[in-house]
């Protein structure tokens, strides 16, 4: 059972991104990632970190993958973009991916003869995560909400029109 | 149980096709959309081994790399509606201002 969603959650993970890479419609583009990121709340899920699986669906494919959406939509689509002339360009970053790919699996060799862990009791679980951020990570948390601020002032600053003194 | 190896080759694949999306994507919107998909990668990364050294702290740093994300997207969301407004194109094609 657990084998099944983890092949069929990875599989749409996955073909989603390449679907992405292949098509060239920004719209579409960001809907294949929301595809992909909810998967991936789901194999968070699988992992035992409930709390964070739905942080992810809330946040990643709710708000974030939405703010890009708007921005979509008030960027002028009508023109499209123009075709792909260099062919090159797909050869040479897929040989780069495949490199970094297997550099990154080989390194990861240590980690195969690792027996998975039992699942535990509670693990993961928001009163848990909860604690843990309330006290161990209280500063960081905190440093956060700063950090949050900061990029809402800067995001207004940025875009908002300078008015003529 | 699956083995956490499966989920570590998983992460992997996933940051290389967040690279290959980089690197052949022509517009800004795109771009940013892969730098999404290799946070992604690594969180998958920091949750497997979170579970298997059956410490939280993992999942901790998870919810910290989410909330930076979000700030990160505001902010260059909006710095791509200035370039926009100013070059009224988001291909990176067109911005080559420091080509000379």
């Amino acid at each position: 059972m657990a084998y099944t969603l983890f092949f069929l959650l990875s599989i749409v993970c996955i073909g989603s991104i390449i679907g992405m890479i292949a098509t060239k419609n920004q719209v579409y583009n960001a809907y294949l990632l929301v595809l992909a990121f909810a998967s991936m709340g789901g194999l968070f899920a699988l992992l035992q970190a409930p709390f964070i699986a739905a942080v992810q669906i809330i946040i990643y494919a709710g708000a974030i993958l939405v703010l890009f959406i708007f921005v979509i939509m008030m960027i002028n689509l009508r023109q499209g973009l123009p075709p792909e002339k260099k062919k090159w360009t797909y050869y040479f970053s897929g040989g780069i991916a495949a490199v970094l790919a297997g550099e990154l699996i080989l390194s990861l060799k240590g980690t195969f003869s690792i027996e998975p862990s039992a699942p535990m009791e509670n693990f993961g679980s928001p009163t848990r995560i909860g604690r843990l951020l309330f006290t161990e990570y209280l500063y960081p948390f905190e440093i956060t909400s700063v950090l949050i601020l900061a990029a809402i002032v800067g995001a207004i600053v940025l875009v908002k029109k300078r008015e003529k003194k | 149980m699956i083995p956490i190896s499966y989920f570590l080759i998983l992460s992997a694949v996933l940051f290389a096709l967040g690279m290959v999306a980089f690197f052949v994507k022509k517009d800004l919107i795109t771009m940013f959309m892969a730098i999404e998909i290799m946070l992604n990668a690594a969180n998958l990364a920091f949750i497997t081994l979170a579970k298997s050294a059956s410490s939280l702290n993992g999942q901790v740093i998870v919810f910290f790399v989410i909330t930076v994300a979000a700030a990160e997207a505001s902010v260059g969301l909006a710095i791509i509606l200035l370039i926009f407004k100013q070059k009224k194109s988001v291909k990176t094609e067109d911005i080559s201002l420091m080509k000379g």
